[in-house]
């Protein structure tokens, strides 16, 4: 048995998990989505502790409230317990408890099945990943970054728009970097998330190893996701160093290696939680914005360690698992970002863009809000 | 079975409604200790209609209701004793309307007491209502049914005294308003009007479904501090609390004593909160209050304790995460406790027993009391975390929790929000008359005893 069966029944269920620190709205994804008791963190850490003891049985329902959690950690940074560190832990424990038993949801396996055969959770062919990247520079040793593009930035035409803007910067601002294209594989972030260990260390390992052979010293990710795996999950298989790009694209602002021009905007920001929960990255990406001139800057209520989560987490931007509803996770937050009065809604992360995107169209929204990358709207500032 | 899905489903719609297994066992109980028992059915209902058209359903199917809120009072209020329908009213979440010049709010059964909070000090940071030490996911409503206690109980008595308005589905499923409001469109007060408030209130549930709640508001000062003062002898509790209240400078004052960290072992704390517009307010009331206590600290009975603001800053909380926290002490994740309300110069004794429990079963103890209305009153709770995965340990927990019910009616007390052995034990030494009558309003409200079956259920 693992170690998280010996802990979970700590859980009180008091229910600070749902909220943000100033209780204005419920801020767990999957409880805002469904509202019943079982699919706040309380419930799922009871239920999984049930499932331990014989109390209730594996079935899918049971499978779809495990894996409904967006790991985003609201419940972390929420829970006054001494053991609030741990919670996702706990769930991602269960997760790889299932999986190990081949008890995970069909969706859940051809989501890990993709990342092993292909590389990417769609499934679409590994010669593809690099489909958008024509005049992209190839990674060679030397280089000073290595941009890790990511699966949703290789694979998702959204994705891709983010990647392309950052790349077209690091190009015009003569910073040495290179992508790999189609030998990139998955960061293996996900896999981690929904307890595929046996994956997870399979890709980190086949990563690191790549790196290696290629001398990378410095990782430039697009993704959150990735910079979390490889800067808290890799380090034990390798040694560079990890930035996520928002990091990058200060520096080259106040290095002077982007110049900026007015753009009138009001816009608002929401924070990745790989960015900001997993790892307290609020204010670079909010510095980006007030840099470029003419930008408006408007919070959303729930920000920075408060902030509501898209939903997209744990491979939620492909399974889905939040979705169907007004209520969706992502639905919730564009209406939230839309009463900002903003014309943009920002991310700094390519699943983000995804969730918000689609939940856009979804809440008719078209015409009044966009969402876009960071380095978008710098590179539209750069023009 | 099927059938009743299926018009719950037309009711509240698909996703709202579960029969499955892990929605029945999270609804089987509440982070207390009572045996769980499912019920058949949890529905989400978002509108009194709603609630109403479900309330004729389990009339005809003849089946059992319990409501449902933030399932927190530990004492397993919404246990469905008989299974039926757990009806779980947190989507009924929209504050509707706070009227700043009579200070008042009116709200849907759902609204938790963090929401409120949050609420009133985004868009009316003048006002406040009285906090209780729950967590913020437990509901408005559901603490008053409860009789439930907050921040502002030493100034104006139990929370469920601050209703100001009602609106009640019955348990035959007719909607009704309760005060001013059914007379006209103001929720100001339930008087000048017969008090049928209180056949909702402490009834858990059994007499009807709350689906609004009109609430007193009171004046939220600029600043809050706290003082607190120190006794190791629990005679002295009574009479420092009687000078205090007698000063009617304090917002809040709660009582505290537990045997870790060791260094507060035989320490009785006192808490006493002050609120004020200036600092100079606060010093005037910090005077009055050591005043009152000189004669205990010129004796050196007693004493004010230095805090710091790292100290206050947990103290002063609302809600307060050390309660919560005392769930956590034997990493065990759970803390029961049975906190009658007491006369305040019984609290020597209720301490007394404390200590003898604690001793008699060999577990450690929590004490907190709150001061509810310039004295008239007190709760006391002997309180004891347990370890949920060690069932000796909770059968030892039960046991405590039994002797300290028997403890609190011995000493003159009555059970808070009783667990129902706990109930039963109130209406064996109740007056046979006032047991008739509770008899006669519940048969008379729920003909069909649908309601919340097992609690206040007399032989």
């Amino acid at each position: 048995m693992q170690a998280y069966a010996k802990q979970i029944h700590r859980c009180f269920r008091c229910g600070y998990c749902k909220f943000p620190s100033d209780f204005t709205d419920f801020n767990c994804p999957s409880y805002s989505r469904f509202r019943l008791e079982t699919y706040s963190t309380g419930g799922r850490l009871w239920l999984i502790w049930a499932w331990l003891k014989k109390e209730i049985e594996w079935s899918e329902h049971f499978a779809e409230i495990v894996f409904s959690c967006a790991t985003c950690r609201n419940c972390v940074e929420q829970c006054p317990m001494g053991f609030s560190d741990d919670i996702v832990d706990w769930i991602v424990s269960a997760r790889s408890d299932m999986v190990e038993k081949g008890l995970a949801l069909p969706h859940i396996r051809d989501f890990l099945n993709n990342i092993s055969k292909h590389g990417n959770p769609w499934g679409t062919a590994r010669s593809k990943r690099d489909a958008w990247a024509e005049g992209i520079r190839r990674y060679k040793p030397g280089d000073e970054y290595f941009l890790y593009v990511g699966c949703v930035g290789s694979y998702e035409e959204r994705g891709q728009r983010m990647a392309r803007s950052f790349a077209e910067l690091l190009d015009a601002a003569e910073v040495s970097f290179g992508i790999l294209g189609a030998e990139e594989d998955c960061d293996g972030n996900e896999a981690y998330m929904l307890g595929e260990m046996g994956l997870f260390q399979e890709l980190a390992k086949k990563n690191v190893q790549k790196f290696k052979e290629l001398e990378v010293k410095k990782v430039v990710t697009l993704s959150p996701h990735a910079y979390n795996s490889m800067k808290n999950k890799y380090p034990r298989f390798g040694d560079f160093e990890v930035f996520h790009y928002t990091q990058l694209l200060s520096e080259m602002i106040q290095q002077g290696k982007i110049e900026l021009s007015e753009l009138k905007a009001k816009v608002t920001y929401h924070d990745p939680c790989f960015l900001g929960r997993y790892n307290g990255i609020y204010d670079i990406p909010r510095e980006i914005l007030k840099s470029i001139p003419g930008i408006k800057l408007t919070e959303m209520e729930r920000t920075k360690e408060n902030s509501f989560c898209c939903g997209g987490g744990s491979g939620n931007f492909v399974t889905d698992l939040l979705g169907g509803s007004e209520e969706n996770p992502s639905r919730i937050r564009v209406r939230e970002a839309h009463e900002t009065g903003a014309e943009i809604l920002v991310v700094a992360c390519p699943s983000c863009m995804m969730m918000l995107d689609d939940a856009v169209k979804d809440e008719g929204l078209e015409g009044e809000l966009s969402v876009k990358g960071i380095a978008e709207l710098v590179k539209e500032s750069s023009k | 079975m099927i059938r009743i899905h299926k018009s719950l489903a037309e009711i509240v719609g698909e996703q709202y409604v579960s029969n499955r297994k892990e929605e029945l066992y999270i609804y089987s109980q509440d982070p207390g200790m009572m045996e769980p028992h499912e019920p058949d059915y949890v529905v989400m209902p978002k509108t009194a209609e709603e609630v109403q058209k479900i309330v004729k359903l389990a009339n005809e199917e003849k089946i059992p209701i319990v409501p449902v809120g933030g399932s927190l009072s530990l004492s397993g209020l919404i246990i469905p004793h008989r299974g039926g329908i757990a009806l779980d009213l947190k989507r009924m979440d929209r504050v509707l309307e706070v009227n700043e010049k009579s200070r008042y709010v009116v709200l849907e059964a759902g609204v938790t007491t963090g929401k409120l909070k949050a609420y009133l000090e985004r868009n009316h940071p003048s006002l406040r209502f009285s906090i209780p030490d729950a967590p913020p996911s437990a509901t408005v409503v559901g603490n008053i049914v409860i009789h439930g206690q907050g921040r502002l109980t030493q100034q104006y008595g139990f929370n469920s005294g601050m209703v100001t308005g009602l609106e009640v589905v019955l348990p035959t499923g007719e909607v009704c308003k309760i005060g001013s409001c059914s007379v006209g469109p103001y929720w100001f007060s339930v008087a000048p009007l017969p008090y049928l408030a209180g056949l909702f209130l402490g009834w858990f549930g059994t007499t009807g479904i709350i689906t609004k709640l009109g609430l007193s508001l009171y004046p939220r000062k600029k600043m809050r501090d706290i003082e607190m003062f120190l006794v190791e002898d629990p005679n002295l509790v009574p009479d420092v609390i009687h000078r205090v209240t007698h000063t009617e400078m304090t917002e809040d004052i709660f009582i505290g004593a537990q045997p870790y960290p060791p260094v507060f072992k035989d320490i009785i704390m006192i808490g006493i909160c002050i609120t004020g517009d200036s600092e100079e307010e606060l010093e005037f009331k910090r005077r009055m209050i050591w005043d009152a206590v000189r004669t205990h600290i010129d004796s050196r009975e007693g004493g004010f304790m230095m805090l710091t603001p790292d100290i206050k800053l947990p103290l002063l909380e609302m809600p307060t995460t050390g309660t919560t926290r005392f769930a956590d002490v034997m990493k065990g994740g759970g803390f029961e406790y049975c906190g009658p309300i007491i006369p305040v110069e019984k609290f020597p004794e209720a301490f007394k027993r404390l200590l003898e429990l604690s001793s008699k079963y060999g577990i450690t103890y929590g004490m907190t009391g709150r001061v509810i209305g310039r004295s008239h009153c007190m709760m006391f709770a002997f309180g004891y975390p347990f370890n949920r995965a060690d069932p000796d340990n909770i059968e030892t927990t039960k046991k405590a929790l039994h002797d300290s019910n028997v403890a609190s009616l011995d000493i003159g007390g009555v059970p808070w929000k009783p667990e129902v052995p706990a109930q039963k034990m109130v209406m064996e030494r109740m007056d046979k008359n006032t047991l008739e009558l509770m008899k006669r309003i519940k048969k008379l409200l729920d003909p069909n005893g649908i309601m919340n079956p097992g609690n206040w259920e007399a032989e």
